[in-house]
């Protein structure tokens, strides 16, 4: 979600853009991950998938779909908007929110959450305290596509697409079939 | 987005659709274990009421609780009003003890207004019904209300739906902003009234007026029903209660000439038997409670959304970089 915000201005000041990742690439790690995920949780029973909008909740669905095929049946994908938490709100004017849909009841579930992009680590914290407020998971893991480094706070992934080290000039644009029409992870701006 | 909300008519219709919009997911915080969202925490509403409200009052305290926001509750009767303290220094007062919201209901049309442009108050000023001039939140709600059962999947608007409404128009404020927001989003008005509830100048309101209520019901999708507001009648408006409820009164005879999927709305407090009988209010095409649940959500959104975000939209720029990182 962040990392498309970041797109948009780095397109406009025609920043060369890297293409580190294509549709196959992205595909290969959502299986990975999707197995990975399994593997660790043995069962997918007490397993509740959040994204985080708006490309989070595309790849927990798609790992979600990925699951019900591995697993022989239906395993839902939530969305788990975090904007009211943030710790920047102030300084912005107010945003619109996005859409909030929890599958299940989390109470006691292993609560795997998804997003494109780990940067700061404040996204994830506020869906942390965001979470807080639904009720008391047995666990919560971290699922996300990229990790391109600079953490703010003491948070890390347990499933990781790709670790991408970046500079802070960089930009790192994750597109979406479901939005943007293709698949493409790419670093913008810097010296490329 | 505007900093106020003084009149209906100050939102165009990114605003309007954008405040309903951020109602339909505040709505689902009511339904949660813990009802509280830590969004406005340290911030301070104060409620400003020199008129009797139930509904709205509590609706607001209910919405700003449910940010985290410090309520603080003032009502004329039993303050320093009484004792004959203007608007201005009740409002300087406010302000010296850091409000960050001021919501004002007023007996004078035109006191939120006013309380705002002299900058009394820095806070964001919400108009909670002035007079006999406006009532935004209440048209919102009501515009959420419909969305939510006749245009669920539309555009965000109520583009092509007939509300009509009926009773007292002269000495309502609920429909003056009705009137505003229902053009902005899109839907047709029909006024319903007798000629001596009508005010002056109804003719440059962008609606349809009639006497006659049974001729409309039939094309409507919602019909609002006013209240007789007994405490402003002070001269004879129509010969007797009787005769009012007769012509004017929603009852289940007429209810069951509206087409199936029309819905009843009434803003409360209602006089049952006079402009809508009890059958009718307790109907399940009656919506009259769910509008009390949606003003909850629609005014947590309006409180977020003018106060939730930077106040100083200048910092904007410095703060890009800080939110590219979150």
């Amino acid at each position: 979600m962040v990392a498309s915000d970041d797109a948009a201005r780095a397109d406009s000041s025609h920043a060369p853009a890297r293409t580190v990742l294509d549709d196959q690439d992205i595909s290969r790690a959502l299986t990975r991950i999707t197995h990975e995920i399994l593997e660790r949780n043995r069962d997918s029973a007490g397993l509740v998938l959040l994204g985080i909008p708006t490309r989070g909740v595309h790849l927990a669905r798609r790992i979600a779909r990925r699951m019900s095929d591995v697993e022989g049946r239906d395993i839902p994908a939530g969305a788990l908007d975090i904007t009211m938490y943030r710790d920047d709100l102030r300084l912005k004017p107010a945003r619109a929110l996005e859409h909030t849909e929890i599958p299940d009841d989390i109470d006691g579930k292993v609560v795997v959450l998804i997003d494109d992009v780990l940067f700061s680590g404040r996204t994830i914290r506020a869906a942390l305290d965001a979470l807080n407020e639904l009720g008391r998971p047995k666990a919560v893991q971290l699922a996300v596509l990229i990790d391109r480094g600079h953490r703010e706070l003491p948070i890390r992934a347990d499933f990781v697409g790709k670790n991408l080290p970046t500079s802070l000039v960089e930009r790192v644009k994750v597109s979406l079939d479901e939005i943007d029409d293709l698949d493409a992870v790419a670093i913008m701006g810097g010296q490329a | 987005m505007i900093k106020n909300l003084l009149s209906a008519g100050d939102l165009d219709r990114t605003d309007a659709i954008r405040i309903l919009d951020t109602a339909e997911e505040l709505l689902g915080v009511a339904s949660r274990p813990i009802k509280k969202l830590p969004t406005l925490r340290g911030r301070t509403v104060v409620n400003l009421f020199f008129e009797d409200s139930t509904r709205t009052r509590i609706s607001f305290e209910a919405a700003a609780k449910r940010l985290s926001a410090d309520v603080i509750n003032f009502s004329a009767k039993g303050s320093s009003v009484s004792k004959g303290e203007s608007l201005k220094d009740t409002a300087l007062t406010l302000q010296a003890m850091g409000a960050d919201a001021v919501i004002i209901r007023h007996h004078s049309s035109g006191a939120p207004h006013r309380l705002a442009q002299a900058k009394w108050t820095n806070g964001a000023v919400i108009n909670a019904g002035d007079g006999t001039h406006e009532h935004p939140t209440q048209a919102l709600l009501d515009a959420f209300t419909m969305r939510r059962h006749l245009a669920k999947d539309g555009d965000g608007s109520l583009t092509g739906k007939n509300v009509t409404i009926v009773g007292d128009v002269l000495h309502s404020r609920v429909v003056r902003s009705n009137v505003l927001l229902l053009e902005t989003l899109g839907a047709n008005v029909t006024i319903v009234a007798p000629p001596t509830l009508l005010p002056v100048g109804i003719d440059h309101w962008p609606v349809e007026t009639s006497y006659d209520l049974d001729s409309s019901l039939e094309k409507a999708d919602v019909v609002m029903m006013l209240r007789v507001q007994a405490e402003r009648m002070n001269a004879s408006y129509f010969p007797s209660a009787r005769e009012y409820s007769r012509r004017y009164g929603l009852d289940t005879a007429r209810l069951n000439r509206l087409p199936d999927h029309a819905i009843v709305m009434h803003p409360g407090p209602m006089n049952r038997g006079m402009e809508i009988t009890a059958d009718v209010a307790d109907h399940v095409r009656s919506v009259i409670v769910e509008q009390v649940t949606n003003g909850v959500a629609v005014r947590m959104a309006v409180l977020y959304l003018l106060l939730g975000g930077a106040a100083d939209e200048t910092t904007t720029d410095e703060a890009t970089t800080d939110k590219d990182r979150a």
